[in-house]
């Protein structure tokens, strides 16, 4: 039973998306994977993601940061919040964004149909991966080694350049692996926003939709499949750093 | 010293609201801004009616239908014992690392016209693409992780102690899930399950394919949203928003209130 749902539901559809793009063979798949307009959408998406993951490893670890060892009032219910980003749908993650920085922005702020856009919305989905990471690691750290090193005459920067950041690291580096696949392949959220402008706005997964759309499979599955082995990459090349970041300590 | 951590405090604060508080409450603002009776006409518009009732009901079969993988799932990887046990875990958290609209793509392959299955289907007379099965099946490819992953750990840490004595005791194995093992990962599957409803509530890209977008027939709510959006019919869409939004608040304080009740690892 388990083995047929998984099948029908996994294991099919993924064979049949690698059969689909590899029917032409290798020149074929590169064929699609290099068309001008499919080239601009992966190299756009790539080059988000890094931006957003790099903003996440900062603000995440800093919103963490505050969460685990500063007290102020509310702070159950920003907590809490953190999580909203998950549980809200992604089509309306963009119509929040779109609410307060669209073309009928009260502050004056309107990112729509830019590539900043693209930002803002990875940036609102991806929040609580780093800040999940972190903060349980955070929680457990150990704070006399940081009053020894800050007794032995150590500054503040020392003790969070050699004492905490170290520690952090394999925490802040799987939160950022998670935002980056989940960057990679973010499609709702930047319906609305972006415009889905081609070379400009458009996303690899909104150059996969629209290929759909037109029922150019080929090309469809080609793409997917090439943002996705980027993907499974990224994920295996940081898993392995942590691997051995960790027997490193052990 | 008081300066760096107040500092600390106002950037990690300001991001927050800047990124989250105030985009969530100015959709609040919009949509009300206008007073009750344009949110009320547009809440009771029929598509709007037909896609949330739509939205439950795939829903109501696929959450089921993954609690019950998941459960199987988390027994079967925590307790079996085979080759390729890491290889079925990767195989059940792919949906989590692919795009949903390559989700979407893909379930095409298959049951779409043009798919694997589709002459079959056809002969059989089901239709998958374009219709309520597929959404439902899409809605479930994307939430599968969900229940897998949150009754792994409750079961690890539940150990089969317990377990064995009730089979020395005699009771059959189905007897021993119902009484022993089930009660013992109810609140790690509860956890998993308001994930997983939350996440098919909230569906859009995967469904977004498979369902083919027909206004009153295959519009879930989040489909809906866009529709209004791209319609010039911002009150529609913000009020369809804000519902999906309180539902997703309403998510949040289940999560929470669980938390306490699993004594998860992250607590404040």
């Amino acid at each position: 039973m388990l083995g047929i749902y998984l099948t029908a539901l996994v294991l099919l559809p993924i064979a049949a998306l690698l059969v689909k793009s590899s029917t032409g063979g290798l020149g074929a798949f590169w064929r699609e994977v290099s068309n001008p307009e499919a080239t601009a959408a992966i190299k756009l998406t790539l080059i988000a993601a890094v931006i957003v993951v790099a903003i996440n490893a900062f603000f995440g670890t800093i919103i963490a940061w505050v969460l685990v060892r500063d007290e102020f009032p509310g702070k159950k219910i920003v907590n809490a919040l953190i999580d909203l980003p998950f549980a809200l749908p992604t089509i309306v993650a963009g119509v929040v964004l779109l609410a307060l920085y669209g073309n009928k922005s009260p502050v004056g702020i309107d990112v729509a149909f830019t590539r900043a856009s693209i930002g803002l919305a990875l940036l609102f989905v991806t929040l609580p991966f780093v800040v999940r990471s972190v903060q349980p690691v955070l929680l457990e750290l150990d704070r006399s080694m940081e009053e020894a090193a800050s007794s032995l005459g150590a500054s503040q920067f020392t003790i969070l350049r050699r004492i905490v950041l170290p520690t952090l690291a394999p925490a802040i580096i799987s939160g950022v692996a998670l935002s980056f696949a989940r960057a990679l392949g973010e499609y709702g959220s930047l319906v609305l926003i972006t415009g889905e402008l081609p070379f400009k706005t458009e996303v690899g997964s909104v150059y996969i939709f629209g290929q759909i759309q037109d029922e150019n499979l080929p090309a469809a599955a080609a793409v997917s499949v090439f943002l996705l082995v980027i993907a499974l990459l990224v994920l295996a090349v940081l898993g392995f750093v942590l691997r051995k970041r960790s027997q490193h300590v052990l | 010293m008081s300066f760096r951590k107040y500092g600390v405090r106002t950037v990690a604060l300001g991001y927050l609201a800047l990124l989250l508080l105030a985009p969530v409450a100015m959709i609040f603002y919009r949509t009300f801004e206008h007073g009750l009776s344009p949110v009320w006409s547009s809440i009771t518009q029929p598509n709007a009616v037909h896609a949330f009732w739509l939205s439950l009901e795939i829903v109501a079969i696929a959450v089921p239908l993954n609690t019950a993988f998941g459960i199987g799932m988390a027994l079967l990887l925590e307790r079996g014992r085979f080759r390729g046990k890491a290889v079925l875990g990767t195989l059940i958290d792919l949906p989590f690392a692919i795009s949903p609209v390559v989700v979407g793509l893909s379930l095409v392959l298959v049951y779409g016209k043009t798919g694997w299955l589709g002459d079959w289907l056809a002969e059989q007379g089901i239709q998958v693409i374009f219709s309520v099965p597929g959404m439902v099946i899409a809605t479930a490819v994307v939430s599968l992780p969900f229940v897998v992953r949150e009754t792994m750990p409750v079961l690890r840490e539940l150990g089969i102690d317990a377990e064995q004595a009730a089979e020395t005791l005699g009771a059959s194995a189905w007897q021993t899930f119902w009484r022993i093992t089930l009660p013992g990962i109810r609140w790690g599957v509860v956890y998993g399950v308001v994930l997983t409803t939350a996440r098919a509530l909230g569906e859009f890209g995967a469904v977004s394919i498979v369902s083919g977008r027909i206004e009153g027939q295959t519009q879930t709510l989040p489909l809906f949203v866009q529709d209004r959006f791209e319609n010039f019919d911002p009150t529609g869409a913000y009020t369809a928003a804000v519902v999906l939004a309180l539902l997703a608040l309403g998510t949040l304080l289940a999560m929470n209130l669980l938390t306490r009740r699993t004594h998860r690892k992250v607590a404040v």
